[in-house]
């Protein structure tokens, strides 16, 4: 009641007046509440983008109208429908959360309205929910744990315990890492998300169950906890901890501050790393690090890679936005320099794309950060595809 | 089902409810002595959570950080009772609960526009971060022990303050009937705001010794202060023995539950059910006993003996 009271009190207003822009896309992320942290990575990825293009796409002005979901699936519905009744945008991107792009995309698809999700990649929507006008700019939920799953076969681990949320994205991360391992699973802990934050339980379990490994997917600030935790139960140097989308250029930073030196080593899969060896993504990286000082994160750089697809959209057809059919034909080619290099899309408007291996190490300068290393599984499309009949 | 993993679930419950007496120790004295409701109790768990990790971050010293934690919490108690709580005692629940409600969000954007959004990250002295072998087989986190410690100590320490010294006999007395302890020569007001720091204190303790664990987060007393609340109607309103049994028994049912509901649901339910089924049903399980109680025994537990309120 309490969580339902504050969010209602913290509707944001973050719409701007309706101003002279040609083009309005809006852009849905969390902007309060503890996760706003991803939020503010993905919107100031957004701004670097919106700088490198000079705010114009095709020669026409844009405005972005950014939204806050409040970490709450209901209210990001609510904040898409104003997106798209009141302030009429062109097109709709962003969600970090699967479970709120679930639950608002048929807001933006029943309106006819392209929708791009810049990190949510939710298995109904890759398979039998796929949509002509929804693109997946990041990847399906499955493949990175999948990813993952064939590292763990590489590292000659046999037996694996898993720990996730129990919400849409933590059951694809679960389901995804069993469809690649080969070995045995020999426990599944699926906690009460988002508000267990004490994993005493769990990880009494999993001692008990010495396995060879641990693999685990808490995003956001859940995840430095759970490291720690995993750390205090002696249970680091013991079994090691895999996991995806929980250590990231969010938490390093606030593993290093703290001095916690055990993350080092630590072994993940992504499509993509700072230091991910291409011409825009060198450039992407080095101006985000020279605006805000930090390195971006994932989120950051799909964010980016959102507002450089839809401008490759927009300058297809010359600015008619309007024309969605060809808005569709011209997205579907995926003809932009993306952050993780060349790609495609398929079937059913999902990434078919490289995941790699990625390692905390120290950069030169002795900041924390990933090292991609090498391509875990190529050109990898998502195992809900042959389920979109499109 | 192994002893081991069964003893060291048993003290994972025990910590979990000792942090949750910390939380609802403070609440319940205010609720049941000052017939406050204040869902800003939350917010001294996360003051104290930031504060004194910042103290840790600046000194070096975890302990330190804890000790100076207790001073800066009486103080901060004090004046958001002075400041904002005093005039809201002759209104009624719905007015405190608006009125602390809005101290919540007060103190959220305070926190968010100090310390930034992505919270603070902790870290134990090394003495404290490793394990500790308890025999038989059960190794446990060296620090979770120490918790439990504190937490038995400061039950004990209300105790006796409560029930042995002048200003426990004060409380004791303005509990039962502020009017008459007031027409003796108590000064209520002062009692009060005492009360309100002591709470603060223990709130903010409970918020910085869960913090080397789960790291401080905006919000963070949220969700704490609803299972705080739960244990004090479990316990009965006011008092701190019904809040120290009630919240062993919620934390220990809510970890058991967490642990093995799955592996029982599982000698009935297909696995998927038994898997999806389990963490829900398990979040359910204190609330369920919450019911029980309220229809069972209204009044809780333990209710204190004359509470006036």
């Amino acid at each position: 009641m309490l969580k339902k009271m504050l969010g209602t009190a913290a509707v944001l207003t973050l719409m701007a007046s309706p101003a002279a822009a040609d083009i309005k896309i809006g852009f849905v992320t969390t902007l309060t509440t503890p996760v706003a942290v991803i939020g503010k990575d993905m919107r100031d990825a957004v701004e670097l983008a919106m700088e490198h293009i000079g705010g114009k796409m095709a020669g026409e002005d844009v405005e972005i109208i950014y939204a806050d979901d409040e970490f709450n699936s209901q209210k990001g519905k609510q904040a898409t429908e104003r997106l798209v009744l009141r302030d009429d945008v062109d097109i709709v991107a962003g969600y970090i959360w699967s479970n709120v792009l679930l639950a608002s995309a048929p807001v933006v698809l029943n309106a006819n309205k392209i929708l791009i999700s810049a990190n949510a990649g939710p298995s109904p929507l890759a398979g039998a929910q796929c949509n002509a006008n929804f693109f997946n700019i990041a990847w399906q939920n499955d493949q990175t744990p999948m990813a993952l799953g064939e590292l763990l076969n590489q590292q000659g681990v046999d037996s694996l315990y898993l720990v996730a949320p129990n919400y849409a994205a933590g059951q694809n991360m679960v389901a995804g890492v069993e469809r690649t391992f080969k070995g045995k699973v020999v426990g599944k802990d699926m906690t009460v998300w988002p508000s267990q934050r004490d994993w005493s339980a769990e990880l009494s379990k999993v001692k008990a169950a010495k396995p060879d490994g641990v693999f685990t997917f808490y995003p956001g600030p859940a995840g430095p906890a759970f490291i720690k935790q995993y750390q205090q139960a002696g249970l680091e140097g013991q079994v090691p901890l895999y996991s995806v989308y929980t250590l990231d250029s969010i938490s390093l930073p606030l593993f290093q501050k703290a001095g916690m030196e055990t993350v080092l080593g630590t072994k993940m899969t992504q499509f993509w790393a700072p230091d991910l060896d291409n011409a825009v993504n060198k450039k992407f990286v080095a101006d985000f690090r020279k605006k805000y000082g930090r390195y971006p994160s994932f989120y950051a750089a799909q964010s980016y890679d959102a507002i450089m697809f839809i401008k490759s959209g927009v300058e297809a057809m010359s600015g008619d936005i309007g024309n969605i059919d060809g808005m569709r034909a011209a997205l579907k080619k995926a003809d932009f320099d993306s952050i993780r290099g060349d790609f495609s899309f398929g079937n059913n408007h999902f990434p078919i794309q490289n995941f790699y291996e990625r390692t905390v190490v120290k950069d030169a300068d002795g900041n924390w950060t990933t090292a991609v290393g090498r391509a875990v599984l190529k050109d990898h499309q998502d195992p809900y595809a042959s389920q979109c009949k499109m | 089902m192994d002893y081991v993993l069964l003893t060291e679930q048993f003290l994972n419950g025990f910590q979990l409810g000792i942090i949750l007496f910390l939380m609802a120790a403070g609440l319940t004295l205010v609720f049941g002595i000052m017939d406050l409701v204040n869902l800003a109790h939350g917010s001294m768990f996360m003051i104290g959570a930031f504060v004194g990790g910042t103290i840790t971050l600046v000194t070096g010293s975890f302990i330190l950080g804890v000790i100076l934690m207790i001073p800066a919490m009486l103080v901060i108690g004090m004046i958001v009772e002075m400041t904002t709580l005093r005039t809201l005692y002759p209104r009624d629940h719905l007015d405190h609960v608006l009125a602390t409600f809005g101290l919540i969000l007060f103190f959220n954007e305070a926190t968010r526009l100090i310390w930034g959004p992505e919270g603070l990250v902790v870290p134990l002295p090394q003495f404290l971060d490793g394990t500790v072998a308890l025999g038989a087989g059960i190794t446990y986190p060296v620090y979770r022990i120490v918790i439990i410690v504190i937490g038995l100590a400061v039950a004990l320490g209300l105790y006796v303050l409560v029930s042995r010294t002048r200003i426990g006999m004060l409380i004791r007395a303005g509990a039962s009937n502020r009017t008459v302890a007031g027409a003796l020569g108590v000064n209520i007001p002062l009692l009060f705001s005492i009360v309100f720091g002591i709470g603060a204190v223990l709130a903010g303790l409970a918020g910085l010794i869960i913090t080397p664990i789960t790291a401080a987060q905006i919000g963070m007393g949220e969700d704490v202060l609803i299972l705080a609340f739960v244990v004090i109607v479990i316990g009965g309103i006011g008092s701190i023995r019904g809040a120290f049994i009630a919240s062993i028994v919620t934390g220990i049912i809510d970890t058991m539950g967490r642990s093995f509901l799955d592996v029982f649901l599982l000698l009935f339910l297909p696995e998927n059910a038994a898997e999806s089924a389990g963490p829900a049903l398990s979040s359910m399980l204190i609330y369920v006993l919450m019911a029980a109680i309220l229809f069972f025994r209204p009044q809780g537990l333990f209710p204190p003996k004359g509470a006036g309120g």
